[in-house]
């Protein structure tokens, strides 16, 4: 098609010759579907059938041994019920995601501020306070086991070296400071990307809305819980819920320190469905297991995006 | 007055100090806190097994001459450089199946406008709310259905399903924030609107294309539970899953050369994001204030 | 023929947020439109914010579809075709410049999709920076560059590709009050060297009057009256054109079912009114504001209808004293006035009116 130069041209011809060319990349409606299409159809046939084969193995007898598919109803469930290591998984998994996103919320809050401040060699500080996130978490993991060692442990080095211990705390050796090292480790993994979340809430703060605060007289504390906290709500409830779906869903950490013990003292739905499912070779009973995971996530997750969505909404 | 006024700036002064005083010690204390361990790792895998092993040795030095043995152990008797190139190949595959698929997906979200528009995008948020603690178990029945287990592939085809959903939701955050006018004004200067979204759209959510690939490598290289189910096999096994198998043999830790590997993977990885960092934290206020 | 027409326009919009709770809650931003642009004229859609002016020029470009009604562009009717092949430029109002492309490869860019020879699209870069005199700017990126020059690329850009139209949305409204009076006349002069046919969007009448060939005045997706910028202005076809063109607006007075109105300017003193017939009333003065030259009065008026308080604009050749508090003999010429239906505000037929005598007006003496 040659383009005159002078004057314009009756749309016309164009508008015609060219009628052909507008095909279907035009038609939003089309495209949209057509762009949405291959995520949705992956995310179904990865995510949605393997989910209803989930639910469908909780109903079954299958086992690694037997493969066969025979449907027995309930039997799965309930024999995990009779079973008190299941309660007693369910009890911790809800403590481990509770207290663990308490933690990682407030130190994430805590670090966010700090890495949007302005100092020297912030870079390099940033650096250090993401490692812990970076790491694979087996990796890390397993090097916490080296520091909670019962023999060598540094930390108990350390705390010996202070004067505040006198013999070492075979920290994953007792129910209690086992759960208490799970959830140490947890926290410490997670609380960066909490910081990094947080921190785009407060990078987002509208910078005259904290100086008219600065000029009206607030201080630092009065800024930081009139101000920065109400503002950036939403984005620490985003964070609180990473950080709860990754725990509650999570069974690495504790699969990896203590595998579960001592006495069941920190096993987790997730680990527990694994050590039913995949070591014990019972698919039936670990799949059971894990669907319990799915109804109290979901429960979680939706308070807490209606929370953000009413914060939003005012 | 004055007198008060100097007394005022001094106080003042004094305060300002002490406000810069505070954010160091914050910031160096929160370094620590999340730092000291790699500082003994590496500190400890550079150590004689005497020194390792002693309960009196200060874990932050060298009580005994250094040594790089516990290290070149793990790159000449152990397959870790195959478990690292394994990681890199599944990462990199990774990341281009979700920029590919999570694209797209994240732009029809944005911006076509359908009145199914958000359900879906939410629909999609909470698919990463299924755990691979739930999936597993029936994943490894659809792995080995399509004889991909013990192979790289069982986790390049699997990974998606993790990274697609919060690149999506990501990716929205970046597109709302181009300027409609800019992509309208493409379509009137004669491109269709696919023709918009890839010359001129893509180029401005570069910055969203970084973000969800620095995202994406590091979610794939840290998972652990997909990997320890779908693979048993070393030579296909990634660095998560790779180590503790091959340098965890029942009871006996190689502790210096595990440690070694730690900080080996986890540097370059922190040192990639950090990079991005600002980028990523842009996206997200933007992925999150409009879910 | 004429380069754009559109025919019974009608663009329905569901309210997102209350469409829950009710079916019926639609906002028609146009309503039933009819407009042509004849070749080479320069249009002005002229409005208030919310008015569907801007709804109307992106039905034309083809980023919104009509719900009814057609579009014409060269006669042919262009609904349903995607914008890139309708053969019109547009200038948004941020301008939309390609963040991340110099200004060279904006301007190519529309050519690129036309897929020209590289030459050409250089030769025809060159011609339009040329024009706009933007060549040294050709390596810049665009945030380099200031509002003014902007636009200029911007409208480069729309000029390389021999539109049949140009469709303009705001395109001063960024720019401060300064550059906006030079960048109306470079657009004005600009228009009328390459005479194209040119749709213009604004909410500024001032632009509006500047630069329209013709103005169709636009309220609640209706098109309220099209003509020339003196028509719209001497003779509003009802009280909205009236009183949203001219600044201060027209005064209007009740009367019997009628609103009587007349412009700021042909409200004088008595004394300047040379003309006959005339309608004479008394002016109560309350306070006065000088801007550049002319004299705003403020202040009531009685005797020829309803009182209302009105405002006259004095030129400066016009040296009556006046004070605030004082009563004083103002006029209108009688052909100066228009009448309004009170009811529906639309244009009516004159009524009779006798001058006020000074002596009814209430406190206050004749001079």
């Amino acid at each position: 098609m040659t383009h005159a130069r002078s004057g314009p041209k009756p749309a016309v011809a164009t508008a015609e010759g060219r009628r052909v060319k507008a095909g279907l990349a035009d038609r939003d409606g089309f495209l949209a579907w057509v762009m949405l299409l291959p995520s949705v159809v992956y995310i179904v046939a990865l995510v949605g059938i393997p989910f209803l084969l989930a639910i469908a193995f909780a109903f079954s007898d299958v086992t690694t041994g037997d493969p066969s598919f025979d449907f027995v109803g309930f039997r799965n469930f309930d024999e995990i019920f009779a079973d008190g290591v299941f309660w007693r998984a369910l009890r911790n998994t809800l403590v481990f995601t509770l207290v663990s996103m308490v933690l990682i919320v407030l130190f994430g809050k805590i670090l966010a501020n700090i890495l949007v401040a302005d100092f020297r060699g912030k870079w390099f500080v940033r650096f250090l306070v993401l490692l812990p996130w970076t790491t694979p978490v087996a990796l890390s993991t397993i090097s916490w086991l080296w520091f909670l060692d019962s023999i060598y442990s540094p930390v108990d080095w350390v705390l010996r070296h202070l004067g505040l211990i006198d013999a070492n705390i075979v920290w994953l050796g007792q129910p209690g400071t086992a759960m208490g090292s799970v959830i140490a480790v947890q926290t410490w993994r997670l609380t960066p990307l909490a910081a990094v979340i947080v921190m785009a809430g407060l990078v987002a703060i509208p910078r005259d809305i904290d100086e008219a605060a600065r000029i009206d007289g607030a201080g630092f504390w009065r800024r930081m819980f009139e101000v920065t906290v109400p503002l950036t709500l939403p984005v620490i409830a985003v964070a609180g819920l990473f950080g709860a779906i990754m725990t509650f869903t999570d069974m690495t950490v504790p699969y990896v320190l203590t595998r579960g013990g001592p006495t069941h003292s920190t096993d987790v739905l997730a680990s527990w469905a694994y050590f039913r499912g995949i070591e014990g070779g019972d698919v039936g009973q670990g799949a059971a297991i894990a669907l319990f995971l799915f109804p109290l996530l979901l429960a979680g997750a939706i308070a807490i995006l209606r929370t953000v969505r009413r914060w939003e909404a005012q | 007055m004055t007198t008060d006024v100097v007394a005022l700036r001094r106080k003042y002064a004094r305060r300002h100090v002490a406000a810069r005083c505070g954010v160091y010690g914050a910031a160096i204390l929160a370094a620590l806190v999340c730092a000291l361990p790699f500082l003994w790792s590496v500190v400890s895998a550079f150590k004689q097994n005497q020194d390792l092993y002693n309960p009196e040795s200060n874990p932050f030095f060298f009580n005994k001459p250094a040594t790089p043995d516990h290290v070149t152990f793990l790159f000449t008797d152990t397959p870790f450089l195959t478990f690292v190139v394994n990681t890199l190949i599944v990462g990199a595959a990774v990341v281009l199946v979700t920029l590919v698929l999570a694209l797209p997906a994240a732009y029809s979200l944005a911006r076509l406008d359908r009145p199914w528009g958000t359900p879906m995008g939410i629909a999609i948020f909470m698919v990463y709310l299924v755990p691979p603690s739930l999936l597993f178990l029936s994943l490894t029945r659809v792995v080995v259905a399509l004889h991909l287990e013990d192979s790289l592939w069982s986790m390049i085809v699997v990974y998606p399903t993790i990274t697609i959903p919060v690149s999506v939701w990501l990716l929205i955050g970046f597109l709302k924030a181009v300027p409609k006018d800019v992509e309208e004004q493409a379509m009137v200067d004669g491109y269709s609107r696919l023709g918009a979204f890839l010359r001129i759209v893509l180029p401005l959510v570069f910055p969203g294309i970084v973000a969800v690939v620095v995202f994406s490598f590091t979610l794939t290289s840290s998972e652990f539970v997909y990997a320890l189910a779908f693979v048993s096999a070393s030579p296909e096994m990634v660095v998560s899953t790779g180590v503790p198998t091959q340098l965890v043999r029942g009871d006996v830790f190689f502790w210096q050369s595990l440690q070694a590997s730690t900080v080996i993977t986890a540097v370059p990885i922190a040192f990639l994001f950090n990079l991005f960092l600002d980028r990523f934290v842009t996206g997200f206020t933007m992925g999150a204030v409009k879910t | 023929m004429n380069t754009v027409e559109v025919k019974g326009l009608v663009k329905t919009f569901d309210g997102h947020v209350r469409a829950r709770r009710g079916r019926s809650d639609q906002v028609r931003a146009l309503d039933g439109v009819d407009l042509a642009a004849e070749p080479g004229e320069y249009l002005v859609l002229l409005g208030p914010s919310g008015c569907g002016k801007t709804t109307l020029l992106r039905t034309i470009a083809g980023l919104e579809q009509p719900t009814e009604g057609e579009v014409l562009i060269g006669g042919n009717v262009v609904n349903g075709l995607p914008p890139r092949v309708r053969q019109i430029a547009m200038v948004f109002q941020s301008y939309a410049l390609y963040p991340h492309k110099t200004v060279r490869d904006n301007i190519v860019f529309p050519l690129r999709a036309e897929g020209m020879a590289r030459e050409e699209r250089e030769k025809k870069a060159t011609w339009a920076a040329e024009l706009l005199e933007i060549e040294p700017l050709l390596r810049r990126k665009p945030r380099q560059l200031s509002g003014g020059e902007r636009q200029r690329v911007a409208l480069a850009r729309a000029l390389v590709r021999d539109p049949a139209v140009f469709l303009l949305d705001e395109p001063l409204s960024n720019l401060d009050a300064k550059m906006r009076a030079t960048a109306r006349d470079e657009l004005k002069r600009f228009q009328e060297r390459v005479g194209t046919t040119t749709i213009y969007v604004t909410h500024d009448q001032a632009e509006a009057m500047g630069l329209g060939d013709r103005i169709a005045v636009l309220e609640h997706g209706r098109v309220r009256q099209v003509g020339t910028p003196q028509e719209v202005y001497d003779d509003p076809s009802d009280t909205f054109v009236a009183t949203f063109i001219g600044s201060p607006p027209m005064n209007l007075v009740k009367r019997d079912g009628v609103l009587v109105g007349f412009r700021p300017e042909h409200l004088l003193p008595v004394e300047n009114v040379v003309t006959e017939p005339r309608l004479t009333m008394p002016f109560q003065v309350e306070r006065m504001e000088y801007l550049s030259g002319d004299r705003h009065v403020y202040g009531t008026i009685t005797g020829i209808g309803a009182q209302t308080r009105v405002i006259a604009r004095l030129p400066a050749t016009v040296a009556t004293p006046l004070e605030a508090g004082e009563t004083h003999a103002f006029a209108v010429p009688s052909e100066r006035l228009r009448f309004f239906d009170a009811e529906s505000g639309n244009r009516t037929a004159p009524v009779p009116i006798a001058d006020a005598a000074i002596g009814d007006a209430p406190p206050g003496d004749a001079p």
